[in-house]
Order: C-alpha cells, then structure tokens, then sequence
C-alpha cells in the first residue's frame, strides 16, 4: 500500500498544528450518478437555475429548523471549537476548524437572508453563492463526519452537524449528491440493505455461519432468519453479515441469545440498522429506511426490537425512531423500544444469566474506543453517562484486563473513528486516515503505557475504519475486534458448568 | 472511465470495477491484476472464480466468512483465513478480488 499522501506523524502528547491554508480543497468524493441520484427523488445533474433552487432550498430549512436559524446567527467566532476536530488536527486545513466550515454555509446565509450581508456584504463577510462555493460546499461538508466533538465545547451548543446536513441536502438538491451515502441509501430502499444483499444470500449467509459456529462451540447456536413470533427483532449492520471483525460480534450476539434462552430473529426486510438518511440530511430517506423496521416488527409479531453494533443507528434509534416510527405500543412496555443489545447483554450479566471464562482474554489487554454517535446523542439503561459506562461494564465482565486512553479522547470528548457521517469511502482514504490521528495517538499512548492489545468498538464503521486505516499507522487491523466477539468468545455456554 | 486491452476499450466506474459484468473475461482479469502489480496465480484464480460462481448464484459477493469457508475446502484449511485472503488481494480480498472477477464493488459499512 503506497500512499500518495504524507501520513501525519504520532506525537504525544498531541500537538495543534500550524495551519495550512487549502491543505486538503482537493479532498472530494465521488459525485453521485444521475440515476442514484433520481431514484432518491432528486435531479440527476446540477440544475440550470442552480443559483435560485440552492437559496430557496436553504430557506425552506430555515423555515423548518429553528434550530439552523440560531446556528447560523449565533456563533460569535470566539474560537473554542478551532482544535477540536480531528479533521482539522489531522489535515491542518483551517477550513476544517469547524467554526471556518461552518462559515462557508453561512457567509452565503448572511449574503442573502440578513440585512447587512443584502447592503453591506463587504462590511460582513457575505459571500455571492457561485458555482465556486457549491464546489467548496461539496468539499468542505465531506470533511466532517457529523461527529459533533465540535458542539461539546461550544459555548452556543451550536451543533455543526446539523450544519454539514443542510450544506449536503442544499447541494444534493441541486443535482450535486454524493455518490457513497446515495448509492447505499438506494439499495436500503430496493433491497433492505445497505450492501444489496437479498434473501436467499442473507439466509445462505447465516446457515452457513450457523454451521460453523455450532460446530466450533459445540453448542446449537442459530442465527435465525424472518421467524414468526420470535421475542427479540435484532436489527444490526449488513456489515455484521459481511465483513471482520463485525461478524463476530453478530456471533457473540447469538451466543448471548442462546445462552439466556431468548428467542430472537433477524428480518430480511429490515436487514439494516444504519440509515443514511441521516447523513445526507434527509428527514424524509430517513424515515422511509426506519420504517422497514417498524413493518418488519408488526409482520413478525415480536415483543421487542434490538439494535446490534452500530453507532449512527443507535443515534437514529435512540433519538429519532418513535417520532418515525413510532409509537411502539405493540411491543413489551417492561423493556426499553428500542434497546441496545449492549443493555440486553448487561442486564443478563447483571442478573446472573450469563458466565464467563475471563481467562481466555488474560493474552489481551483492551481499550474501548467510544463512538461518536453513542457517546454524544444516545444513552443506554436510563443511567446519566450509561452509554460508557455500560460497555465498560461488559469489558470488565469478560476481560480481566481493560484500561481507558486518556479523558479528552473518550466519553463525551471521543474523537471519531475518521470514517464516519458517510465518508467511509475508499474515495476519501487520504482524508480518513489524516482525521484517524487523534485517535491513533491516544491509542498509542496506552499501548506504550499499558501494553494495549486490543481496541473494542460497538459501530461497524468504526470497525471497518480501524481496520482500513491503522495499518497506514503501522499497527495491525487485527487489534479491532467488537464489543460481543470478546463477549461471545469467553461466554460459557454450557449451561451444566456452572 | 475506461480500461483498454489489446486495442478494445472496456467502460468501468471511478475506481477501475468494470461497468458490465458481460464484458469480463480472463484476460481481462490479468490485465486488471496487473495495473496493480499482481500476477494471477492459480490461487488467485480459485478466488476469483469462486466470486464469479457465488455471484451467479446470489447477486453478490459472498460474506467473508462463506468465501474462508469455501476456499478453506478448496486449497487447504490452512488457507481458509483472512489472513491468507490479504496475502493474495493485499487491498482487501472483498474489494480486490471482486474487481478482479468483474463483479461490482461492495457497498456499505464495509
């Protein structure tokens, strides 16, 4: 693997960097074709009236958000969010501090929707929207992965990925989409799911995992696919079905299942739990890839959904599903709708129904690695900070030996994996693995300082991430495993032994 | 984009994966395998033709646990890992492999 691109170099502890001005103004994705993007009802190519579409556009959501109305009145440049991005840090681009992304929306806001910016444009720093800024928009807005580390320390709580949502919806509108997120968005609509896996794949798939998996734990662990009346719908990435390491954690999801004796099912109608809907700003894809999940939970008659390993789902679940899809009273009112198979697996523990040969990990030491979409837009069990702490708690329950990188790089400050809010494309390599440095380095610290081994996450993009970029680090792609691998792989599951 | 062969010119997307899958042939394999430094060998070929069969069957490329399942029973158990599938397609086997076979890229979190 030659790069064509400098690696940033580890330092610790972190330095800011000396910025350096248009670093990465060629960083751009793939456009997306005109038939991915008339299939999500927008225009194929950028539109002859370009100029007016984009303003009316970016009024509409103005008139719809209030909360985008304050975001773009109300930051005062004092500078906090500046090094906060791991973009930034890991480019040096200042277009990247966030404050300077965001602007790029509103100098044209202040241009045409304020009084100074309509009279005195020079005197405000507004700016004349030409093809030029949609060219810098594309750019700039697939540079932030919608993470919002940014908005943690903003003083207004302005939260630039409501910014980089309405800049991507602004310019997809247009005729300007982005090909990754549109491509997938599509197949979730025709097929299910985000890799267009259908049916008879996805139930080859899993018989063949079920073989395998039964034969190594000499257990009958299924993986059981669109059956009636099971308890638990388990809606997880596709990439669980696909890809490592997400796969064994799918694996240690249905040992946890087996082992309590739950009956669960996945749904070939529902065979996703990302929706990028969300990255592309698109309220109403959003609710047309979540309500797959409500009909596959009415269809299947189960009493409670699950939703597996993926960050940017939860948040979907988490915090947007019951206005979707909701409301949920047909399902079991004494479990939360929707629940975190994190806070499935916990609770178990916690009640006593499962056990672990802690040993099998004594090789390891791990680190958790929080994901930006669970750290700061979900909760888990109805604790305050229960999104940490409960993931933690597993570890600790599995693992005899877990240790924390430091604070600023965890919790409520994680830093993104460098792949997330729909720039997990082989496309944008140069600029995941540039915003992967915060990361790397914190994770170097507690390798030097602890011997870490192993980094746990609970996102499939975070995994796939990890495991695309690291190696450019020089640290192995094996060192990313899932959250239920190490659960599933030190779970007893012979229920005489204990 | 294209990719040109002995004179005849071939459509492909941004990143090289042929736009036809009809237009696939062995050579054009090779050629592929080439452009990146790679020559084809017999168990690069297992692979790609294992992609091509499952493709035919499914729409897809298989899941990375049914393609180290499938060549594990072909070319040995020793070499039914993803470790082993990095060490014929070092730019990711799913990824790689498929371009090679003339099958779409995979798309997703993956």
């Amino acid at each position: 693997m030659k790069p064509e691109f400098t690696i940033p170099v580890v330092i610790n502890p972190p330095q800011t960097p000396a910025v350096r001005a248009g670093a990465m103004a060629h960083s751009r994705p793939f456009v997306a074709k005109a038939e991915h993007q008339q299939a999500l009802g927008f225009p194929g190519e950028l539109v002859d009236d370009w100029h007016d579409k984009a303003l009316a556009k970016m009024k509409q959501l103005l008139d719809s958000s209030r909360a985008l109305q304050v975001f773009m009145d109300s930051c005062v440049k004092c500078g906090a969010c500046a090094d906060k991005c791991h973009y930034f840090l890991g480019t040096a681009d200042p277009n990247n501090m966030p404050v300077a992304r965001q602007d790029l929306l509103r100098a044209v806001y202040r241009r045409y929707f304020t009084f100074a910016g309509r009279w005195l444009p020079w005197l405000v720093g507004a700016v004349d929207l030409t093809e030029d800024v949609l060219r810098e928009w594309y750019a700039y807005y697939h540079q932030c992965s919608e993470c919002r580390r940014c908005s943690v320390y903003c003083p207004f709580g302005i939260d630039t990925a409501e910014v980089t949502m309405a800049g991507r919806e602004i310019l997809a509108s247009v005729g300007i989409g982005q090909k990754y997120s549109n491509e997938i968005i599509g197949k979730v609509h025709d097929i299910g799911n985000n890799l267009g896996l259908k049916p008879p794949a996805l139930a080859h798939t899993l018989e063949e995992l079920a073989e395998e998996v039964s034969e190594d734990a000499g257990a009958p662990v299924a993986f059981p696919l669109d059956e009636n009346g099971a308890e638990i719908l388990l809606v997880t990435p596709s990439a669980d079905f696909f890809a490592e390491p997400h796969v064994d954690g799918l694996i240690g999801y249905a040992k946890v299942f087996h082992r309590a004796g739950i009956s669960w099912t996945l749904s070939s109608h529902a065979s996703e739990a990302a929706n990028f809907g969300l990255f592309v700003g698109s309220h109403a894809h959003m609710k047309k890839v979540a309500e797959r999940v409500r009909e596959a939970a009415l269809e299947l008659g189960v009493k409670r959904i699950v939703v597996g390993e993926c960050g940017h789902a939860w948040r979907v679940a988490y915090s947007y599903w019951n206005t979707l899809i909701g409301p949920f009273d047909f399902l079991d009112p004494n479990y939360p709708a929707p629940q975190h198979i994190c806070e499935v697996t916990h609770d178990l523990i916690h009640r006593g129904a499962l056990s672990f040969d802690k040993s099998i990990h004594d090789d390891k030491v791990i680190t958790f690695h929080d994901s930006c979409n669970v750290a700061r837009a979900s909760n888990m069990g109805g604790v305050p900070g229960g999104q940490f702490i409960l993931p933690r708690d597993i570890i600790r329950a599995c693992c005899n030996h877990f240790v924390d990188m430091r604070d600023d790089a965890i919790g409520e400050a994680t830093y993104c994996c460098g792949g997330g809010g729909g720039l997990l494309t082989d496309d944008l390599v140069e600029l995941r693995v540039k915003g992967a440095l915060p990361r790397m380095q914190a994770l170097r610290e507690v390798i030097d300082e602890h011997g870490v081994t192993h980094m746990a996450a609970i996102c499939a993009i975070c995994k796939s991430q990890f495991g695309k970029v690291m190696p450019y680090y020089e640290f192995d792609m094996d060192m990313v495993v899932s959250l239920h691998q190490l659960v599933g792989d030190a779970l007893i599951l012979d229920r005489g032994a204990h | 984009m294209a990719l040109e062969i002995n004179g005849a010119t071939y459509e492909t997307d941004e990143e090289g994966y042929l736009a036809n899958l009809s237009d696939w042939s062995a050579e054009l394999a090779e050629a592929m395998a080439a452009q990146d430094g790679c020559e084809m060998s017999e168990n690069h070929w297992e692979v790609v033709n294992f992609l091509r069969e499952y493709y035919d069957e499914y729409q897809i490329a298989p899941a990375v646990r049914v393609l180290t399942k499938a060549i594990g029973k072909r070319l040995g158990k020793d070499k039914g890992n993803s470790k082993y599938l990095y060490e014929l397609f070092p730019y990711g086997p799913a990824k790689q492999a498929c371009k090679y076979a003339g099958l779409p890229k995979p798309t997703g979190c993956v």
